[in-house]
């Protein structure tokens, strides 16, 4: 995107660090906790052993080159690769303490909501798109769908632009608007967290920090894990980052650790860019 | 050098020459048949024509309201009949079906399409005719809802695969099981696709005689119910068409006339709601 100069992400970084100390241990804040995950697409082994635990109400990114994996994990959190035949997760991912595999894929998907990085607004109205979720789920009774509407445009950032076009197509939306309508969506039913799959891989710098700004705001109430190709997003919106290399979760650390003071070599070649 | 030109460019020439003139074939073979029928056949629709019986042989005038009627009910049957099965069948290839398995229905689609209408025919007459004891409108519609079904199928599948993947799944991320997901989300989108396939393998089947022949047979006069024999319009065309009698023929030439005339407005219809699709995507 190159919209920010390096000495802005510096500075993000800085930011970063005074109130970080110490909370890559603590188990009260974790969200996910994933314990020896492997993952198989057919006999294909996708994803080798990986543990790590995911931070309440922070971004955490997802980086690294293209097959490596993140988006494959990223897919295992909220059970979404179970659409494609033949995959098989083996491990332990625990949301709040309850091991999702057992769980109820309505009631883990409502929790665990998802953008994807193609934005797939479906060809209905703004409205309709948004009140979708909570339609078919059932839990529009009693609450009044106009106010959920408004209220879930209104945190995707997007109300102002779309509030008299409400019951236009969707489709006639441009990119970014019809990705932060992918937001609202997936907000309407409330989600505890958010996934996010490259979001603004099919967007304009314009477009792109519109998003990134509208997850600051949204860490308020939400955990989201965000998989990106673009480090420079990885280092301004997130507080943790995870370098996955082959299947593998190479290093995982606070961001400003990742990208100033990388453990690993290989961390560090990908950062600045030697292989990828 | 030159000659290599040349010859490259009389090639060119002829080529487009020849896929010129054939594409002129096939548009003047519809204008003639269409003129052809206008012209035997136009003058003699009447009010009368379109809500009569037939006359007596001998009598002038009449017409063939029961074979109309008769169309429409058996095309009605084939629709309750052919639409839901090809349609159902048409989602689970789409949608729910494994590879060996799709494939397999796949070709018994296709296989199907590729029956003979006269075996389709023999086959209800075995089945309904022969146990029923008698030539039923029941027979004539389920004979022609059975070759709904292939149409309905393919057409329905193709409409849905062409629905992008991203947005069933935009929806299955949202906590909807997968059925709901297709029928709330993928079906919506293709809707104007499939209905325009529905409205085809109608205006397909509208005009076939053969598998009618042996199943609703003809009948002379109104027929009430669904258990008698009944007339249809090919069948009519058909049998006045082989008669000996000038006045039948003219009013074979009509009943074409109406026939072709009815299929062309259904596929004009089902064109334009293809286009108003594509609009509404680019929108």
């Amino acid at each position: 995107m190159g919209a920010l100069t390096n000495a802005q992400v510096m500075k993000s970084y800085e930011n970063k660090t005074e109130d970080s100390a110490g909370q890559l241990t603590q188990s009260a804040d974790c969200k996910f906790r994933i314990s020896r995950l492997n993952f198989y697409y057919g006999p294909v082994h996708a994803l080798h052993d990986i543990s790590l635990r995911i931070q309440k109400n922070q971004i955490t990114a997802l980086i690294g080159p293209s097959g490596c994996g993140k988006s494959t994990f990223l897919r295992t959190l909220n059970r979404m690769y179970e659409t494609v035949r033949h995959t098989r997760a083996e491990g332990e991912i625990l949301l709040d303490g309850e091991d999702i595999f057992s769980m109820d894929l309505v009631a883990l998907r409502r929790r665990v909501g998802m953008v994807f990085q193609k934005p797939n607004p479906f060809p209905k109205s703004i409205f309709e798109n948004v009140a979708y979720g909570l339609k078919v789920n059932g839990a529009s009774k009693g609450i009044s769908l106009t106010d959920a509407v408004e209220a879930s445009l209104r945190r995707a950032a997007l109300w102002d632009e779309v509030k008299d076009a409400l019951h236009k197509s969707a489709l006639a939306l441009s990119g970014g608007q019809q990705q932060r309508l992918c937001i609202a969506r997936a907000l309407a039913v409330n989600p505890e967290v958010v996934l996010l799959d490259e979001p603004c891989s099919a967007l304009d710098p314009i477009s792109t920090a519109k998003i990134e700004e509208l997850l600051f705001t949204l860490k308020e109430n939400c955990t989201m894990v965000i998989v990106t190709h673009n480090m420079q997003q990885a280092a301004r919106v997130s507080k943790y980052t995870g370098f996955f290399l082959l299947g593998e979760l190479i290093e995982f650390n606070e961001t400003n650790m990742i990208f100033k003071k990388p453990a690993r070599k290989e961390t560090e070649d990908y950062i600045t860019g030697r292989f990828g | 050098m030159r000659r290599s030109i040349l010859w490259r460019k009389s090639v060119n020439i002829a080529m487009i020459g020849a896929t010129g003139l054939c594409a002129t074939v096939t548009v003047a073979s519809l204008i003639l048949i269409l003129g052809f029928l206008a012209w035997k056949g136009a003058h003699y629709i009447t009010w009368a024509f379109l809500t009569q019986l037939p006359a007596p042989v001998g009598e002038l005038g009449g017409g063939m309201g029961n074979a109309i009627v008769g169309s429409g009910k058996m095309l009605l049957l084939a629709s309750v009949t052919g639409i839901p099965v090809g349609l159902m069948a048409g989602i689970y290839l789409a949608e729910f079906g494994g590879r060996t398995i799709s494939f397999m229905v796949r070709y018994a689609a296709d296989l199907l399409n590729g029956v003979p209408s006269i075996v389709t025919g023999i086959f209800i007459y075995t089945v309904v005719v022969l146990t029923m004891g008698n030539f039923s409108a029941l027979a004539g519609g389920l004979a022609l809802g059975v070759m709904m079904i292939p149409i309905v199928v393919r057409s329905t599948e193709d409409f849905i695969l062409a629905v992008p993947g991203n947005m069933l799944e935009g929806a299955l991320a949202l906590g909807v099981s997968k059925w709901r997901g297709v029928a709330t989300v993928v079906l919506p989108a293709a809707r104007r696709g499939i209905m325009t396939g529905i409205l085809l393998s109608l205006a397909r089947v509208a005009g076939e005689t053969a598998p009618l022949l042996f199943t609703s047979f003809n009948n002379q006069y109104w027929s009430r119910g669904w258990d008698s024999p009944i007339a249809s319009l090919p069948v009519v065309i058909y049998t006045y068409a082989v008669s000996p009698y000038k006045s039948w023929h003219d009013q074979a030439w009509a009943a074409g006339f109406v026939l072709l005339a009815l299929v062309l407005l259904v596929n004009i219809g089902a064109h334009m709601i293809l286009s108003r699709q594509h609009s509404v995507q680019r929108g």
